[in-house]
């Protein structure tokens, strides 16, 4: 299983890489939407079909909304060549980063294991108490809904409150009303 | 924005409440098998944004205008925020007390039914209306309304 991970994320990594040095924006987008579907691939793989159905929908309505937007309307090629500088420094502060990201891999845990999974003999962790007590305190079968929207639907509003205020700016600014006073 | 050839029509229009009713029941289900919400509302959205890319805007103009999308969104919103507030009735101290399920559904033994979980399933429901109606009106907005064009005579 580990080998099918690793070529999962070579296709990502590919695709990415694609997506970001082609000329035609067309083939971006496309790109874009393959490395979302390997990534939904690989949470199906990692037994997590909640997160799977979501990114395999959002990845669907995203491509679809890309080139119904950008493509009809705009020029679709990128022309001109980058900058020297710019690529330079973005390519050290990532080195950087990463060499400074590896010391934190070593303090990660075990591929698998919960991130809180350090139990004392007295409590027990929060991820074991869903996981048993889940179904009996909250009555869904289904143990993600049950932490997403009981015992952690304070953060579900937020994310709700996040995503209302972004389509209140996007609605505001592209609406229709006020391009009708500016014509005439 | 005009619809597409009489293939495509035909097809979709056959297609559309299948999409549809797997929405709903993405949504419906979402406290039983994996699904949620989120998931569910966007497919509702898609549903919508296929028929309008197949019959153009006239129809969306009808069935689902930009006015209704926006209520139907903040109808979600606030729907969650009321089901949110609602606990502070029935004695909790903290946002979300699951008050169906602790008061009433407790005693019944009703585990794995789709009446079960208290406000989970109302909560699901709340999250596909939101996030159907505002994903909806993102598309409508970056596609069909034209910048630096004049708008159309109504």
């Amino acid at each position: 299983m580990p080998i099918l991970f690793y070529v999962l994320l070579l296709f990502i990594i590919i695709a990415a890489l694609i997506a970001v040095e082609t000329q035609n924006l067309l083939s971006s987008v496309i790109c874009i939407g393959a490395a979302g579907f390997g990534g939904s691939l690989i949470f199906l793989f990692l037994k997590a079909p909640d997160i799977a159905i979501t990114q395999i929908t959002v990845e669907v309505l995203a491509l679809i909304i890309l080139i119904r937007a950008t493509i009809s309307r705009d020029k679709t090629f990128i022309s001109g060549d980058r900058e020297f500088f710019s690529v330079i420094v973005s390519v050290v502060v990532v080195l950087v980063l990463f060499l400074i990201g590896t010391r934190v891999f070593d303090t990660f845990p075990k591929f698998g294991e919960p991130a809180f999974a350090v139990e004392t003999k007295t409590e027990q962790t929060a991820s074991k108490h869903y996981l048993t007590n889940g179904l009996k305190e909250t009555g869904a079968a289904n143990i993600v809904a049950s932490v997403i929207l009981d015992y952690r639907a304070y953060d579900t509003l937020g994310e709700a409150t996040v995503l209302f205020t972004s389509i209140l700016g996007a609605t505001v600014l592209l609406r229709k009303q006020a391009k009708i006073k500016v014509q005439t | 924005m005009n619809g597409m050839t009489i293939i495509v029509k035909n097809i979709s229009s056959w297609i559309k409440i299948l999409i549809f009713l797997f929405g709903i029941y993405i949504t419906l289900f979402g406290h039983l098998t994996p699904g949620g919400g989120f998931a569910g509302g966007v497919i509702l959205a898609s549903s919508y944004i296929l028929l309008t890319l197949a019959f153009g805007k006239r129809v969306t103009d009808e069935n689902l205008p930009l006015w209704l999308a926006s209520r139907l969104d903040c109808i979600g919103a606030l729907l969650f925020l009321a089901i949110s507030l609602v606990g502070f009735l029935f004695g909790a101290s903290f946002f979300f007390y699951n008050f169906i399920q602790q008061k009433y559904l407790a005693q019944h033994a009703s585990d794995f039914h789709l009446v079960s979980a208290g406000t989970i399933p109302l909560s699901n429901f709340a999250i596909a209306l939101k996030v159907g109606a505002s994903l909806f009106m993102v598309f409508l907005v970056l596609s069909t309304f034209r910048p630096g064009e004049p708008a159309q005579q109504e």
